[in-house]
């Protein structure tokens, strides 16, 4: 799994991303969790990862799309070697093959996840402006649905997309927050609607003022 | 490389040595006498305060002893960091991002290329100038015209502070002052003690008998008891350290004066850009001193203004 690069790479992404980190209502735990954010920068889920302690770090793998990060050697040893990433495809379309491969999605993840693993996770889908909040996308719903047990931990990433907006390159070096908030589940019989909007606002709400 | 071992340094090192034994020992000896919470609260965080001087001058020291390369290298990751810290609390739009890049990767490392070949003629335009129309026009061809003066004058104004203003303090050893060749280190050293200890000095008065508030809205811990009190014996102190410049000692009192007021000034103006944003720190890289600007803060004053200064009267 490579857990030998661990230290180095987190390093690394704190000291570009300046990443400050609190934690809200929230410990760090060894525990199984699945840690959900805003999506606005490539950066996100190598910060958010960075951000979690040494061991809850080795257990936590970050979920992310096989189109972009299985292009290029580099990107696949970052993907699968250094984060130890879960690659899934990209949601088509809504359609019946669409349901299928989702469902394929969710059954990757669940088994991704084990009796140990963490997964991170971004609901909105796609990298957004750093505005509003985009609404969430159902997997995550459906994974709480599989593991009812494990908690869903909000977390809001502050200024990735001014340090690498969406459609640039070369990064800016200023100054990131990670904020993870107080830990959710899924309710017995909580219709999906419900919950998705639930879960965005617990991701909002980590917002500062 | 040369490493630099001037008496005169060693001595005003071995001095800051001393006040750190003292601070820490005095700081140990209340932390067992404390007794009230409020009270326990502020000397732990000036336990920190003396535990993160300790470190800033071991790298301090260490940036003079290798000369003037060493202090351009220090003062230049301290630019980098406070305009980390200072566009990150300014709201710049998506446009921005390729003018920030410039800021951060081209210009500010090419202003201190400019100090380390002490091309004073270049570096004192650099910014003021080809900068200050460069930075405008990047963002004009971005196309963004939302608030777009406000953005402008905002990047140009952390230009000035975070890399112009502070590159002016290892700018020192571009001097030829004669009879004083060579010896640029022992002056950034005089500069940064004075200007530090105003700021240590202010503090401790105005914690020891610090009544009225000099301007409430903008800094709550700024009183007249101890502006007057830190200044004055900051500026005695830089007085007596008239031996380490090329200065008289009254010379020396004059330049010390200059550099507590124009240092105080930097503070202010820095608590009224963070209070405007709604932060206390701009950062929370140093424990219990907040971030890089927090601490360099007078420096972006004092530092053009001494230079300048001292470039007139000493130079020919």
């Amino acid at each position: 799994m490579g857990a030998e690069i661990h230290p180095l790479a987190g390093v690394l992404a704190r000291l570009v991303s300046g990443v400050q980190v609190r934690w809200q209502e929230c410990q760090p735990e060894k525990r199984q969790r699945i840690y959900f954010a805003n999506h606005t920068s490539h950066l996100d889920f190598v910060v958010l990862w960075s951000s979690l302690p040494r061991e809850v770090r080795a257990l936590a793998r970050p979920v992310a799309a096989k189109d972009y990060w299985e292009k290029g050697a580099v990107r696949r040893f970052l993907a699968l070697r250094v984060f130890c990433a879960v690659l899934v495809e990209r949601a088509p379309a809504a359609s019946r093959e669409a349901m299928a491969a989702a469902r394929t999605v969710i059954d990757r993840l669940v088994e991704a996840m084990g009796a140990e693993n963490s997964l991170i996770v971004f609901p909105e889908g796609t990298r957004g402006s750093g505005g509003e909040l985009g609404s969430f996308k159902s997997g995550i719903y459906h994974l709480a649905e599989r593991r009812p047990e494990v908690e869903l931990v909000p977390v809001y990433l502050e200024n990735l997309n001014r340090i690498l907006p969406k459609g640039e390159v070369l990064p800016v070096p200023l100054l990131s927050t990670t904020t993870f908030g107080p830990p959710m589940q899924l309710l017995p019989e909580e219709p999906k609607r419900a919950f998705l909007e639930r879960a965005r606002e617990a991701v909002c709400r980590l917002r500062r003022q | 490389m040369k490493l630099n071992f001037d008496p005169q340094l060693v001595w005003l090192f071995g001095g800051v040595l001393g006040l750190l034994v003292v601070a820490s020992t005095i700081g140990a000896i209340l932390r067992r006498t404390a007794k009230v919470d409020a009270a326990r609260a502020v000397i732990e965080n000036l336990n920190a305060r003396t535990r993160a001087w300790w470190g800033m001058s071991a790298i301090f020291a260490l940036s003079l002893l290798t000369g003037g390369m060493g202090a351009v290298l220090l003062f230049g990751a301290l630019s980098f960091l406070a305009l980390r810290e200072y566009l990150t609390l300014v709201p710049t739009r998506r446009a921005d991002h390729r003018t920030l890049f410039w800021t951060f990767f081209v210009i500010t490392p090419l202003n201190y290329y400019l100090v380390y070949t002490h091309w004073y003629g270049f570096f004192s335009i650099l910014i003021p100038v080809f900068a200050f129309v460069f930075v405008p026009t990047r963002m004009a061809l971005a196309g963004d015209t939302e608030q777009f003066l406000e953005r402008a004058a905002k990047i140009q104004f952390g230009l000035m502070i975070c890399a112009y203003c502070v590159s002016y303090a290892p700018a020192l050893f571009l001097l030829d002052i004669p009879g004083y060749e060579g010896r640029g280190a022992n002056l950034l050293l005089y500069l940064v003690v004075v200007d530090q200890m105003s700021d240590v000095l202010q503090y401790v008065w105005g914690k020891l008998m610090g009544k009225h508030k000099i301007a409430p809205q903008v800094s709550p811990n700024k009183t007249w008891e101890g502006f007057l009190g830190g200044v004055a014996t900051a500026t005695a102190l830089g007085t007596a350290l008239w031996w380490v410049t090329p200065f008289t000692p009254w010379e020396s009192a004059g330049m010390s004066l200059v550099i507590c007021l124009m240092g105080f000034g930097g503070g202010l103006v820095m608590s009224a850009i963070k209070r405007d944003a709604g932060v206390k720190d701009f950062g929370a890289m140093i424990e219990g001193h907040g971030g890089i600007l927090d601490r360099i803060d007078s420096i972006c004053f004092a530092a053009p203004v001494f230079f300048q200064l001292t470039r007139y009267f000493f130079t020919p």
